[in-house]
């Protein structure tokens, strides 16, 4: 016991002396929790919209004067010809181009049916539905608005049957994306900070050639291990604690279940991660290789995590393989426990795949930690 | 020369006698894109949704059939009383209920109007939000149909085009995003990599007592990961073209031209971390934990930069990889050449030089 405690310390001491490191360790993470939570988000806002009116006339002004009005769509750029405004997307000043064909108000009013060019500059495929969700809505309410004009002269039997969805939405009825962000990133700067310290720390020993001088004391493999990982697991711990304040303080972000849970499953995470990155040292003679494993897997993990595109659209196969992505456990975790409220019981079968997980990953650490060359 | 092409020989030497580092270098980009390219998506597919039908009658089945049988949504469950609803948010597979009021037909019948409650488990706002209007579009055409004698007279109808991605496919968003951070990452950290170590191993001392010029080690350092880093590059286009089908519209030589010029700024920003950092954790940390997350949230990868709040979007200027994504659907996507792109060839170019002569500045010849 008392090994450990030296070695622990040995730990610590070399954490902290290292001026360095110890910004990018905690002032890092938790300043791109602050600032790139904003960033994430799906809304699209500020459309960039041009049209293009051949027409001229009454109603024409009136459409596009529903554009306007709109907080959706920005700038609107009016452009004399359709060359000028397909210049434009190919610049990319414009997303959104509305047509008004030649004698618009015209057909309207003798055919009753007058159609409009609507160009979408679809790249982003997602942005794009979203941007003609929202065009069709101005369009339709235009639509509504003339109705109403000409059903007074018409006749009003007969009228269609309306079904009417009223959207409710729960645990989150403003749609903030932060609350939503918040946690998960958390996750990610957790477990990144946690595996590169641990995947570096063994290997960095061997290259300057220390790890020998440790080999050749009576410390044991499990005594060394622990005192290897026990500062990091605390660091993550911290990195936890002080994230969840800052999420709750700047962000506001709720905590509906209990924190006892929360805490419990991620001490029992880390541990996963810590064994992955001894893993990593163990399979790697230089920084530079267990650096780019760690990274390797790091970009796998934060993608195919649920945090930024779901889950549920992958292919069949690729929701498989997230089976095997501790990050998707903790975020699934964390979003559940702070935002819905889950308890115990919610979580447990991503608990117990952690906790399995880690068995697995600290076990093939000891395995295949060895101290002779 | 001749002492600068030997340096540069031996740069080439490190890099070919590690094979691990080399077959990760390699591997690993082809793995990420394949996997990527798949698997990351935000079109919604699927959906577990559960349903709380109160009046259980015809119109309520045909509702649920045109649901059940759409590709956006998949029936996980029927549930029987509101208690419920809060119970399979909770396990969390269930995104949304569908609760149909009770008495739906007659109400529809009686006074042509009923309500359906679309209850959506908004954790996650970009789901629940569509999957509330993709509800709403499905009752919109069933509607329709029902309504089908009684088309309204007056109309404007739009007609859509959804240009440069006809099909809406995410690949297109999202294949560039993934070459981008792919080469950015390997490209900053190798060069920040390869620097720090020779600090730390003692042998940068060397080095600089060799009649070596600092700008002449620099580029020796960075040369022949200007190489491996071009074979990448192309490598993953050749894999973008051929996998996923992505369409090269412009010159692909521009796009070869424009993909150096990234990654000569990528490895400029390498050597510049690398100046600032002691050890190799250092370098690693910085480029890793500094440059992934900026580069993945604020180069428009995955989230539209106009829509983020007006501070983030004059800080996603100084991301080197929103210009070159910028340049890449351009070329690829929008097929447009040069004149179209030149203010962000620009930025780029000036990134690499302003990179590169800071890093000169700061590479010390001395030892502390």
């Amino acid at each position: 016991m008392k090994t450990i405690l030296y070695i622990i310390q040995k730990e610590f001491k070399q954490i902290f002396r290292n001026k360095g490191m110890l910004p990018i360790i905690f002032v890092l993470p938790l300043l791109q929790l602050v600032i790139l939570s904003n960033a994430a988000t799906f809304d699209v806002k500020n459309i960039k919209f041009g049209y293009i009116d051949h027409d001229y006339t009454s109603t024409s002004r009136a459409l596009i004067e529903k554009f306007n009005a709109s907080t959706y769509f920005n700038v609107l750029t009016d452009f004399p010809s359709e060359k000028l405004a397909s210049q434009a997307m190919l610049n990319g000043e414009v997303d959104v181009i509305l047509e008004i064909p030649l004698s618009f108000e015209r057909n309207f009013s003798k055919e009753k049916q007058a159609s409009l060019g609507v160009t979408i500059n679809a790249i982003d495929g997602a942005a794009a539905g979203v941007e003609n969700v929202y065009v069709s809505q101005i369009i339709q309410r235009f639509n509504k608005d003339l109705k109403v004009e000409v059903s007074r002269y018409g006749n009003t039997q007969n009228l269609p049957i309306q079904i009417t969805t009223i959207p409710s939405f729960w645990y989150n009825q403003t749609l903030n994306y932060k609350t939503f962000m918040v946690p998960g990133i958390l996750v990610l700067l957790v477990t990144m900070i946690t595996l590169f310290l641990s995947g570096m720390n063994i290997v960095r020993e061997k290259e300057i050639g220390t790890l020998e001088q440790i080999n050749v004391t009576p410390i044991k493999k499990s005594q060394f291990i622990i005192g290897k990982l026990f500062p990091f697991w605390v660091v993550g711990m911290a990195l936890l604690t002080v994230g969840l304040i800052l999420a709750k303080l700047i962000f506001d972000v709720p905590i509906l279940g209990s924190l006892g849970l929360l805490y419990a499953y991620t001490s029992i995470y880390i541990l996963v991660v810590l064994g992955m990155g001894l893993f990593i040292s163990n399979f790697t003679d230089t920084q530079q290789q267990a650096m780019f494993i760690s990274w390797f897997f790091v970009v796998i993990f934060i993608l195919m995590s649920g945090l930024f595109t779901s889950i549920d659209s992958m292919p069949k196969w690729a929701q498989l393989l997230t089976e095997f992505n501790p990050v998707k456990y903790f975020v699934e975790v964390i979003r559940m426990v702070m935002l819905k409220g889950s308890g115990f019981m919610d979580i447990l079968p991503q608990l117990l795949k952690t906790v399995l997980y880690a068995i697995i990953m600290n076990g093939l650490a000891v395995w295949s930690y060895k101290k002779t060359t | 020369m001749k002492r600068f092409i030997g340096f540069i020989k031996k740069e080439f030497y490190h890099i070919f006698r590690d094979r691990r580092s080399l077959f990760i270098l390699f591997g690993m980009p082809i793995a990420q894109i394949l996997l990527f390219g798949f698997a990351i998506t935000n079109e919604i597919n699927n959906v577990d949704i559960a349903i709380l039908d109160h009046s259980k009658d015809a119109t309520t089945k045909e509702i649920i059939n045109k649901i059940a049988a759409s590709k956006y949504f998949s029936i996980n469950q029927f549930i029987e009383k509101e208690s419920d609803i809060e119970v399979v948010f909770k396990k969390g597979k269930v995104k949304a209920v569908l609760n149909f009021e009770k008495d739906f037909s007659k109400n529809l019948i009686k006074e042509n109007h009923a309500n359906i409650q679309v209850i959506t488990d908004a954790t996650d706002p970009n789901t629940a939000n569509t999957i509330s209007n993709y509800v709403n579009a499905i009752l919109q055409n069933y509607l329709k149909e029902q309504n089908k004698r009684l088309t309204a007279a007056y109309q404007i109808v739009p007609k859509t085009r959804m240009v440069y991605n006809p099909e809406l496919k995410s690949v297109y968003m999202f294949v560039p995003g993934v070459m981008t951070i792919i080469l950015m990452l390997v490209s900053a950290m190798m060069t920040s990599i390869s620097i720090t170590r020779e600090k730390e191993l003692g042998t940068m001392e060397i080095l600089l007592v060799s009649p070596l010029k600092p700008i002449q080690v620099i580029i020796g350092k960075v040369f022949p990961y200007i190489f491996l880093s071009i074979i990448n590059a192309i490598v993953i286009i050749v894999l973008s073209i051929f996998i996923f089908k992505m369409p090269v519209q412009g010159s692909l030589f521009l796009l070869g031209m424009e993909s150096v010029l990234f990654i000569i700024t990528a490895l400029a920003l390498g050597i510049l971390i690398s100046t600032i950092s002691a050890t190799q954790q250092t370098a690693m940390m910085i480029s890793l934990m500094g440059l992934m997350l900026p580069v993945i949230l604020l180069s428009g990868f995955i989230f539209p930069i106009t829509s983020m709040p007006l501070p983030l979007q004059v800080i996603s200027h100084i991301i080197p990889a929103k210009w070159f994504i910028i340049i890449i659907k351009a070329i690829m996507l929008k097929g447009v050449g040069l004149q179209y792109i030149w203010k962000e060839t620009l930025i780029l170019l000036g990134m690499a030089v302003f990179f590169i002569a800071l890093s000169v500045k700061k590479y010390k010849i001395r030892l502390e």
